[in-house]
């Protein structure tokens, strides 16, 4: 299911699929955020702005317009 | 040998550094932009070699004005600081995010050493990093393994260098980096570049727990508490300041007192005439009104480098961020505007951290708004003297609801001018955000102590110049005035005190008074009279703006001056009794609830402090700046008081 990682809830994994073309798009491909890298959505700031994800064991926080720039594919849930 | 010392920010770079250095440190400007660069040497063999540490960067392409000085420096050979060797810290728990660094400065092709720093957190988070293996893909680099914090691996990484002094490697043919403003070509580059590190990771990066799950940490959850994060926030700084206004009352005190006494004593062993007079009431006082700030600049950067350490101070930036962003700050704006509380000076050298040009500017310009400890003594005086000592609702001291009135008057002007100068300053960058939250360790006091003694030695040196000569001007001018005029009003007084048969005590107070009067001050005081009266004040309340401009709390003293009160017993009643009769030409009391109220919103916008204004010089590295702030700080002061005035008359 393709999101943008800003909509991803607290505690979930998803993977990279894209970054809009954007002034800060390098920027975040420097910090490892790359198609295939999977992140963790860690907590939110209390106005749920910014958030903080994990990429490869290091805390990253970002404010949610740069965090909707990121596309993602979060892993669907095995439905028994 | 000149050696470059780079890596992530994070990383213990700074640990690195004062590890190897000691003491041994300037803090400057690298040529032409505000960025801080320290210096360090260390003696190899006999050898002096310099350490240059550059702002930590993720890329060698910035994303802000101050990390271009690293793409600058390093692309290009003639470069006053262009390195001959090279030192990368990278952080093992991290490797991935900084081998994209190193492996870009690799390909400079400069003799190189990977610092393989934080063994511990490595060996923590269940890695372990394979040296060997690693160097088989930087076949050229040095690769030495360190814990700085606590100071392991010294000998190691000074061995490295000196074998690097002996016999550097060969310079490699440089892979170029890409044009500063393709992006296209950078963003091809970082994406072949991750290939390239995932390869070197999956060989050399032992993952001993495989399974680690990515977790959020109890403090975490604490300090980013949509209720518990801001309380724990509020008692740090309650804290923080708690100590500041209970201790850093000491060393200011015996500072005062110290330089007084000292000038008094050398001013009596002295020949008497107009270089004793400079060196005991110009020269001595000025140097005493610049280490004055220095006890409060010490624990406030004590303080702020202990949280930051930590790793606390960038969850209060994760925090506030979303709060101050409508106003053109930044989360990082909110340590630098809280320490200007106690004293805007540390409050304006903390925007360092600000990596936005334009948010830095808007919190440097606001920041003196935020009522500070040498607000106090003029708000304490003002309010005796014209607000009644009565209750409100039988609670609240109306006295005390005034003081708070001030502080709030002066944080909703920082915020709103804030919001303001976002529409006015032009910036070409989006700001943005994108920090890393580093993982929580216990401070190293050997780097709390260099920061605090960092931050001291450049607001002495380089404040405490235009500090010393603005004071010494201000002397020269309440001293000195039209010789013809000065000498008819001294004798005029030493008359009059004769007829009143004054004390000597007093007749010295009255000669003094007369003296101030016909000064230089004393005639700019008459000649701004026009310009005041809308403010309702008289000739005697200009006067003491002038010289207040020193520092706000000069205006009490320099009240006492005119109004002949002596300083040594209990100078604020007597001073209030002395104001309250006091009466214009017409008969009507000076200091009416009006003029006194008008007064204290004055103080509250004024940039009445000389050493801010140095110090906002430094750190913008012109003089248009501390201008602008004079101007629109002055005219809101103006135009605030005259509102006031006229609203309560």
């Amino acid at each position: 299911m393709s999101a943008k990682l800003s909509e991803i809830k607290n505690g979930n994994c998803a993977t990279v699929t894209s970054i809009e073309d954007s002034s800060i798009r390098l920027k975040l491909m420097e910090m490892g955020l790359l198609p295939g890298k999977a992140v963790t959505v860690l907590f939110r700031a209390p106005l749920g702005d910014p958030i903080a994800i994990d990429v490869n064991g290091f805390v990253l926080s970002l404010r949610l317009d740069e965090a909707s720039l990121i596309l993602v594919e979060e892993p669907s849930l095995a439905i028994a | 040998m000149k050696i470059a010392l780079l890596g992530n920010p994070n990383t213990g770079k700074s640990s690195v550094f004062n590890l190897i250095t000691g003491l041994r440190q300037q803090v400057g400007n690298f040529p032409g932009v505000t960025v801080e660069k320290k210096t360090g040497t260390l003696q190899i063999d006999g050898n002096t070699h310099t350490l240059i540490d550059f702002p930590g960067t993720y890329s060698l392409y910035p994303r802000s004005k101050d990390e271009q000085v690293v793409y600058s420096v390093l692309s290009n050979e003639d470069a006053e600081d262009y390195p001959d060797v090279v030192v990368v810290v990278v952080d093992q728990s991290n490797l991935e995010r900084n081998l994209f660094l190193f492996s870009q400065i690799y390909d400079l092709g400069l003799p190189t050493i990977l610092v393989l720093n934080m063994t511990d957190l490595a060996q923590r988070n269940g890695l372990s990093v394979d040296a060997d293996k690693l160097k088989t893909f930087f076949p050229a680099a040095h690769i030495v393994s360190t814990n700085a914090r606590v100071g392991m691996g010294k000998e190691r990484l000074m061995t490295s260098i000196a074998d690097m002094a002996q016999a550097a490697p060969e310079r490699r043919t440089p892979i170029p980096l890409c044009p500063i403003d393709d992006v296209t070509c950078q963003e091809q580059e970082a994406a072949s570049r991750y290939t390239f590190i995932h390869q070197v990771i999956d060989s050399s990066v032992l993952r001993i727990d495989k399974e680690k799950k990515a977790a959020v940490s109890s403090l975490d959850r604490l300090f980013v508490h949509p209720v518990f994060g801001y309380i724990i926030f509020a008692a740090i700084l309650f804290v923080v300041f708690q100590f500041i206004f209970a201790f850093a009352v000491i060393p200011m005190d015996l500072i005062d007192t110290g330089f007084a006494e000292f000038a008094g004593w050398l001013s009596l062993s002295m020949p008497k005439g107009v270089f004793s007079d400079l060196i005991c009431q110009g020269i001595i006082p000025g140097i005493g009104g610049v280490l004055v700030f220095v006890p409060q600049i010490a624990l406030l950067f004590f303080f702020i480098s202990i949280l930051e350490e930590t790793g606390y101070l960038s969850r209060v930036v994760f925090i506030m961020d979303r709060l101050m962003r409508p106003l053109g700050l930044n989360g990082k704006s909110v340590v630098p505007l809280m320490s200007s509380v106690a004293c805007a000076i540390p409050g304006v050298m903390a925007t360092r951290t600000i990596a936005d040009w334009k948010e830095r500017m808007i919190t440097i310009l606001v920041a003196p708004l935020m009522s500070c400890s040498a607000r106090i003594p003029v708000y304490t005086l003002l309010i005796a003297l014209v607000i009644p000592k009565t209750r409100i609702l039988g609670v609240f001291n109306l006295q005390g609801l005034v003081l708070f009135g001030l502080y709030t008057l002066g944080l909703v002007a920082a915020l709103l001018v804030a919001a303001l100068l976002k529409f006015i300053l032009k910036s070409r960058d989006k700001g943005f955000l994108m920090l890393e939250l580093p993982s929580f360790k216990s401070p190293r006091w050997g780097n709390v102590g260099i920061t605090v003694w960092e931050k001291v030695k450049v607001f002495i040196l380089d404040a405490g110049k235009v500090i010393l000569a603005i004071s010494i001007l201000l002397w020269a001018l309440a001293t000195y005035g039209p010789s013809e005029s000065m000498k008819k009003n001294i004798a005029k007084a030493k008359k009059e005190s004769k007829e009143l048969h004054l004390s000597k005590e007093q007749a010295q107070q009255h000669v003094a008074s007369a003296k101030m009067e016909s000064s230089y001050i004393g005639q700019l005081g008459h000649f701004i009279e026009p310009a005041i009266q809308p403010l309702g004040y008289d000739w005697k309340i200009g006067i003491s703006l002038i010289t207040s401009f020193a520092a706000r709390e000069v205006f009490v003293g320099s009240l006492s001056t005119i109004y002949a009160v002596n300083e040594t017993d209990d100078v604020n009643k007597r001073l209030i009794d002395k104001m309250r009769a006091e009466k214009r030409s017409d008969g009507t009391k000076v200091y009416t609830l009006a003029a006194g109220a008008s007064l204290m919103v004055f103080y509250v916008f004024a940039m009445q402090c000389m050493a801010t204004l140095a110090v906002v010089k430094r750190e913008t590295n012109s003089w248009k700046w501390p201008l602008i702030q004079i101007g629109f700080m002055g005219a809101l002061a103006y135009f605030g008081a005259m509102i006031t005035f006229h609203i309560l008359s």
